[in-house]
């Protein structure tokens, strides 16, 4: 994908915000220098995750309107892979995780030629169904670790991504979730995010002006299946441990689609937004109510998601912008 | 293999009574309740402690619980989903999928997260078929599951009120225009929907397990059969929630039961490659 050219339109300005978000990435960078509490930087690592995972998730969700229930598959995949390749062949994670991308590149490719066709509540079933066999496959598949689950070696070898410690995860964090935002940024603001928006708004309108549909929404997809199977790939090597449950979990898959919802569907900055407000709010009610065995936490994750769809539909970016021009 | 697909079609019948209450909501009103399964939960417990408690046994609190399920259905419509109704289709989506964690969590901390049965029902037993022996609450909740989708069709495809309810579902404004208030309608569709759904959770106390989660196991099979069967389609639910029945049946027989589940979905996901609005849907 070229950045933008000058072909593309007279929306090309200057790319003020990726420098917003290289200043951002470096404030954030420097939070480890300040705070030592392992426990507030892990709401913020999972907090920039989910940011990322629901910016990956808007390129298909949101620009090109399509709802993916079932973006956990490709966070499965992309972890399974890594720490397989880690397990077995004693691939470094520095290879596996791209790797980890490649395939999940290549499972988007081959499940969007028959379901991006699909519109409305049946891709948003297509991509459950997709995500149930992904679980129901990997609990039955004795050599990726069956029901129980994969581990990640112990050790500090920083070539392959093991750490004694959590900060440096943190930092990779940080500098993926850069990078996933100018991709998204010139993606968005390039040829290709027009058409997006285009077959969005209508697609036979679209269509009809020579938009070759069908390629681009596969684009779309295979493009948003890649960058979470990367992060997909990260999330494994951060937790050390992943089991099917968990990787392919449906719970973390609306958690991604609520997380876009929450900030603002179809904008740059929603996802970022919306989980840095969701992530230390569900992460606060897991350590407060979690451990009473009570699923408290889970109560107030599906009461944050009926609160927010019944009275912030547009998500945050709109309480922003009802107080002036939308300067986006 | 007869006996392993008659099995199967039984407990289609299941899925299929399952699915029909989701069918119609969807058909009608163009919302998918992602909550449906823990109606469903709702339903079997009413009818668990019904029985504990009050010593009623679920046929006969069945009709009991399919009107306290249609009232919950209301209230469900009035307080969420009408407020929703216009906006994207994603904010109910998400509406009734947090709707249905509450539900289940709810049920995690009041009812415990405890695998519950009733013991001894007025169902138990077996009746033997052609030298088969099936289940007696099975064989019951499937007849009753083919009952409840006849008489639906009936109500929605015969009756002066489901033209009423088809008008709605076909343009809101115009069915407004010639005096169908459709909100009244769309409310009306949601205690039907509910109360079919009720029905089948009372019935299915009768020899399945009551859990707070329960609602997942059936839930999305019944998503899969309403979206094979296709949009709003009653009879295609039907014939979907079969044919489920019977996809895991073969697969249990042939392959291993593992992997039952697995091609029900690969099924679905072919399904929508060919005919990408479902068997029965209108194109």
């Amino acid at each position: 994908m070229t950045p933008a050219s000058s072909l593309s339109g007279p929306a090309w300005r200057p790319p003020w915000p990726l420098a917003a978000a290289a200043a951002a990435a470096a404030l954030l960078a420097l939070v480890p220098a300040v705070v030592s509490d392992a426990f507030t930087l892990q709401v913020l690592l999972l907090a920039i995750m989910f940011g990322a995972l629901g910016a990956c998730w808007n390129l298909v969700g949101g620009f090109l309107g399509r709802i993916s229930f079932g973006h956990g598959v490709f966070v499965g995949v992309g972890g399974y892979a890594t720490l397989l390749l880690l397990h077995h062949l004693k691939l470094t994670p520095l290879l596996g995780i791209p790797l980890g991308g490649l395939l999940c590149a290549a499972v988007a490719w081959l499940v969007g030629g028959p379901t991006l066709r699909l519109s409305g509540h049946y891709f948003a079933m297509a991509t459950i169904a997709l995500l149930q066999i992904g679980l129901l496959l990997m609990i039955n598949w004795e050599w990726a670790g069956g029901a129980v689950g994969l581990e990640a070696p112990l050790g500090d070898r920083p070539w392959m991504l093991l750490f004694r410690t959590k900060v440096p995860y943190y930092w990779i964090a940080v500098g993926l979730a850069f990078v996933t935002y100018c991709v998204t940024y010139l993606l968005v603001h390039s040829r290709t995010g027009f058409y997006w928006r285009a077959i969005n708004g209508d697609e036979e309108a679209a269509c009809s002006l020579g938009v070759p549909a069908e390629r681009y929404k596969r684009l779309a997809f295979v493009l948003s299946a890649a960058l979470t199977g990367v992060w997909g790939g990260f999330f494994a090597m951060y937790v050390g441990f992943i089991d099917p449950e968990s990787m392919f979990s449906l719970t973390m898959s609306v958690q991604i689609v609520l997380v876009a919802i929450l900030g603002g569907v179809g904008t740059l900055v929603g996802p970022w937004l919306g989980a840095a407000v969701l992530l230390p709010l569900s992460e606060g009610t897991r350590v407060l109510w979690g451990s009473s065995g009570l699923g408290l936490d889970l109560l107030v994750f599906g009461l944050a998601i009926l609160l927010v769809t019944l009275f912030l539909p547009g998500g945050l970016v709109t309480l922003w912008r009802r107080r002036g021009p939308a300067g986006r | 293999m007869i006996e392993a697909l008659t099995a199967g079609l039984f407990n289609g019948l299941i899925y299929a009574a399952v699915a029909v209450g989701l069918a119609l909501i969807w058909g009608i009103t163009d919302v998918i309740n992602f909550a449906h399964g823990e109606f469903l939960m709702l339903g079997m417990y009413a009818a668990y402690w019904l029985y504990t408690l009050g010593r009623i046994d679920p046929t006969l609190s069945a009709p009991l619980v399919a009107v306290a399920l249609a009232f919950f259905g209301f209230m469900v419509y009035a307080l969420v989903i009408r407020r929703l109704q216009r906006g994207p289709a994603m904010a109910i989506i998400l509406a009734t999928f947090g709707l249905g964690l509450v539900l289940r969590q709810l049920a995690f901390i009041f009812f415990s997260p405890d695998y519950r049965s009733l013991p001894d029902t007025l169902l138990s037993g077996s009746v033997s078929l052609a030298g088969m022996s099936l289940g007696r609450p099975q064989v019951v909740t499937g007849l009753v599951a083919l009952a409840v989708v006849a008489a639906l069709f009936v109500l929605v495809y015969r009756t002066r009120w489901g033209h009423a309810l088809q008008a709605v579902a076909e343009d809101r404004q115009v069915a407004a225009l010639v005096g169908i208030p459709p909100d009244r309608v769309n409310a009306q569709v949601w205690m039907l929907g509910s109360a079919a759904v009720g029905l089948a959770g009372a019935l299915l106390t009768t020899f399945f397990y009551v859990f707070p989660s329960v609602g997942t196991v059936f839930g999305l099979l019944a998503f899969v059969a309403v979206c094979m069967g296709g949009f709003g389609s009653l009879p295609g639910a039907c014939i979907a929630g079969i044919a489920i029945g019977l996809i895991e049946a073969m697969t249990g027989y042939l392959a291993a039961p593992a992997l039952k589940t697995v091609s029900v979905y690969i099924l679905f996901i072919l399904v929508l490659w060919y005919r990408p609005r479902g068997l029965f849907g209108r194109w």
